[in-house]
């Protein structure tokens, strides 16, 4: 069922096994892309169109996971320093800065091979006010075209016809003759909705994976298990027939640790008595990821529900792509990301997994450079404590940027959080109080 | 006419500025039972709403605001505009206003739509977004049916219904608005002594508050009396164009100290809604498609407008040049996004034409100026000691 990584003594389930060759043989066919003529796609993960951007035999290159994986291998400070000698601010996103910064040190990628200058920059403008000035700046940087696909916000809480036109209107006349031309392929509706059923049956996986964790204990940890090999492989192999594999693998190992009573696997290969289940919103740390879950599984806290693994898609709330309904669906799934709903559409959203996955509380880690999520957050914590009565907490760091993980600081918060869901558990009147 | 004309004047606006509970506006509608809607920067379409009897109010935060309860709703590393608006919230200062409108901007002022429509379930907060496609076909499609959609709640909220007539005449008013405010930016880059910033600055705040005539009436007779005011000679100060304050607003001491450091401010782009859309908006045809033709086609090529007909910065370098400006002052709030995530870009244009620039902060309750004062100032001496001009 798992294994260890002896090279760097990192515990991994055969899900991340495949997932690491899976993603190994998408940047190989990235880094050879000169040889082989295979053209690419930079594009945004929320509201992203990998079916789409597939169907064209193309290949997703997404700028955010580039930043995040260099922060995991220790880049992003230097890579950020680099940005910001250039002059791009210190109060700004640092994903972005992190990106420019890898950029002008070679563009070097995950598996530490280069990655192709784009063929096409797809401005997914989903969710973040940001990705549009990043696309502008990496605009600067690479001869090549930019097609923006502006997907409006769900500020009443809604999609309405006018939304779902506005963003079918764009695929129809901007994105896909975009996609045509840079690929030189006639777009294809049969190939995209043959790839979108493969997508609602991997989507059906996803579920059943993440709803896992409604049951005690949780086999999994959907917060940094999520982040870490439940949600990436959605967004580079949605509609491929290897997503559809791994999904199915995933769910099976999931149900087997489920039906073996165990609970989530983690990096350093144990799995902790459950203790505290919480709800955690926002984007995690990237720079100290391993030592941030290990400050959770030290304590047997288990993540049974998060935000950040929304920002692909709402799945989990009865979203599926659907064949019959092909640029309508893509627009749906665009406009239903998590950072695209209104804060009391989170905040329900939140309440509901406090409910439904029976948590202890709330956490929310605010990140310096994200204000799609971070604005409001404050507000949301003590709507949440208000409605549900668990306890919040919040600590802050960055996604990217070393200087901003205060280990002791964080390690010192989360364990006066773990301390007060165990008092309250202790005192059921300061319960009914909260 | 003389200086204490403008400066009576000056003081009235003042005095409009700084009122916390918007007195002038609960007495518009006392005076006329109308509606009144606040909206946010940048843009808001004011022509719609007053064409329907609503007053639209330009809100831009407090820098003068003690903050109670709004550090409570925000991290440090956010800007602090939203901090200062919700604590006029929070402590009745925009009880008078029956909605507020909050246009695509960032994600903090997205998002303080959201908390506006939890903390205010009474009020109308409607998120406005507007389109960064800018087809007639496809980005004009949407942005009509959100300006019906913004039409019908406003009906449902007890003002007028549409009326084709009512927006065209509202059209021709703002228009008129228009004009003299692009006749105040021209005085000022050709005479910058006679209109300065730190005046003109009030003017445009007062401005945000008043329905479209008294902008009007106020707007005239700033630009009589100032022109008038015999007294105001021209100094041996550096032409600078100031950019970045489209959102949250420099306080007023920022302005003052930027012009008393050597600076002339002969183009800028605060208080935006007034210049969003610099020309006059057609009063042919259908008044909604104009209003829809005038933001695709017309709007100014701002940091939070998706920019693709041009490359990026030539714009500020074109109004560099129209303004006769020698230099660029990048003055952004601290943690404003779509600023500052513009800024190397605006900075990398204005470099490969050999304008001179200097940046730096602000934030909409800072108090202290030294520190500017003096880079404003070696930068002034600067091109006055040292460019090719």
């Amino acid at each position: 069922m798992s294994t260890t990584d002896t090279d760097n003594a990192v515990h991994k389930d055969s899900s991340q096994i495949r997932q690491k060759e899976m993603l190994a043989d998408h940047y190989g066919k990235l880094a050879n892309s000169p040889e082989t003529g295979a053209k690419c796609v930079y594009t945004f993960v929320p509201g992203n169109l990998t079916e789409l951007v597939r169907s064209f035999d193309l290949l997703p290159v997404l700028p955010e996971i580039n930043a995040l994986q260099s922060a995991m291998r220790g880049k992003t400070g230097a890579y950020i320093n680099h940005a910001e000698k250039l002059g791009h601010s210190e109060d700004v996103c640092t994903y972005v800065k992190a990106d420019v910064g890898m950029l002008k040190n070679g563009n070097i990628g995950p598996t530490g091979e280069h990655l192709p200058d784009p063929d096409l920059l797809l401005l997914s403008y989903t969710g973040c006010f940001t990705f549009m000035k990043w696309f502008e700046i990496l605009k600067q940087e690479y001869d090549c075209p930019v097609v923006m696909l502006h997907t409006p916000y769900q500020g009443d809480g809604e999609i309405t016809d006018s939304m779902r036109d506005y963003v079918v209107k764009q695929l129809k006349e901007k994105v896909i003759p975009a996609l045509e031309k840079v690929s030189g392929k006639s777009y294809d509706e049969d190939r995209l909705k043959e790839m979108l059923g493969h997508s609602a049956v991997a989507e059906d996986d996803l579920v059943a994976v993440l709803q896992s964790a409604k049951h005690k204990p949780s086999p999994i940890d959907a917060y940094f298990g999520g982040v870490y090999y439940i949600g990436p492989m959605f967004t580079a192999f949605r509609g491929t027939e290897e997503a559809v594999g791994y999904y199915k693998a995933l769910r099976a190992e999931v149900e087997e640790r489920m039906a073996l009573g165990l609970g989530p696997v983690t990096p350093d290969g144990k799995t902790t008595a459950e203790k505290y289940r919480i709800v955690v919103e926002g984007p995690p740390n990237w720079t100290d990821f391993r030592t941030f879950w290990r400050m959770f599984s030290d304590e047997g806290a288990v993540s049974v529900a998060s935000t950040y693994t929304k920002v692909g898609g709402t799945y989990d709330f009865g979203f599926r792509h659907d064949p019959a309904r092909p640029l309508e669906s893509l627009a749906e799934y665009c406009m239903g990301c998590y950072t695209n709903l209104n804060l009391p559409s989170r905040v329900d959203m939140l309440c509901n997994y406090i409910e439904e996955y029976q948590a202890d509380g709330l956490l929310i880690n605010s990140v310096k450079s994200c204000n799609s999520f971070s604005a409001g957050q404050l507000m949301i914590l003590r709507e949440v404590e208000n409605r549900t009565g668990v306890p919040g907490g919040f600590i802050e760091s960055d996604l990217v940027d070393p200087r901003y993980f205060s280990a002791a600081n964080i390690k010192n918060r989360l364990e006066s959080y773990f301390q007060m869901i165990e008092q309250k558990r202790s005192s059921p009147a300061l319960g009914a109080m909260g | 006419m003389t200086a204490a004309a403008v400066s009576t004047l000056i003081s009235r606006a003042e005095e409009l500025v700084r009122d916390d509970k918007l007195a002038s506006v609960q007495a518009w509608k006392d005076r006329t039972g109308g509606l009144a809607m606040g909206f946010m920067p940048v843009y808001a379409p004011r022509e719609l709403l007053a064409a329907q009897g609503v007053l639209p109010v330009g809100i831009v935060g407090n820098g003068d605001l003690e903050i109670i309860r709004g550090d409570a709703f925000f991290q440090s590393y956010i800007c602090h505009i939203p901090r200062s608006t919700i604590e006029m919230g929070l402590n009745g200062s925009l009880d008078c206003l029956d909605g507020m409108i909050f246009p695509a901007t960032c994600d903090v002022i997205r998002n303080l739509s959201g908390m506006w429509k939890m903390r205010f379930p009474d009020k109308l907060s409607r998120y406005l977004d507007v389109p960064q496609d800018f087809n007639h076909e496809i980005g004009g499609s949407f942005y009509r049916m959100e300006l019906e959609s913004l039409s019908d709640e406003l009906t449902s909220r007890g003002a007028r219904p549409y009326d084709k007539d009512a927006l065209r005449e509202a059209i021709a008013e703002y228009n008129v608005q228009r004009g003299l405010i692009r006749e105040l930016y021209a005085l000022r880059r050709d005479q910058p002594w006679k209109i300065p910033t730190a005046e003109l600055y009030w003017i445009l705040r007062a401005c945000l508050l008043l329905p479209v005539d008294e902008q009007i009436q106020w707007l005239t007779e700033f630009r009589d009396t100032a022109l008038a005011d015999d007294e105001r000679k021209p100094m041996d100060q550096a032409r600078v164009l100031l950019t970045g304050s489209f959102c949250e607003q420099p306080p007023i001491g920022l302005i003052k100290t930027l012009e008393r450091s050597g600076c002339y401010i002969v183009d800028d782009d605060l208080c935006q809604v007034h210049r969003w859309i610099p020309q006059d908006i057609s009063t042919e045809g259908d008044p909604l498609d104009a209003l829809v033709t005038a933001f695709l086609d017309d709007g100014v090529a701002s940091p939070i407008r998706y920019i693709d007909k041009e490359p990026k910065g030539e714009a500020l370098v074109r109004r560099v040049a129209e303004s006769k400006a020698e230099g660029v002052l990048f003055c952004a709030p601290s943690f404003c996004d779509p600023a500052l995530l513009d800024q190397p870009m605006a900075v990398a244009a204005i470099e490969k034409a050999n304008i001179p620039w200097t940046g730096f902060k602000y934030s909409e309750n800072n108090g202290q100026f030294q520190v500017i004062r003096e880079q404003a100032g070696t930068f002034a001496d600067s091109i006055k000691l040292w460019s090719e001009a």
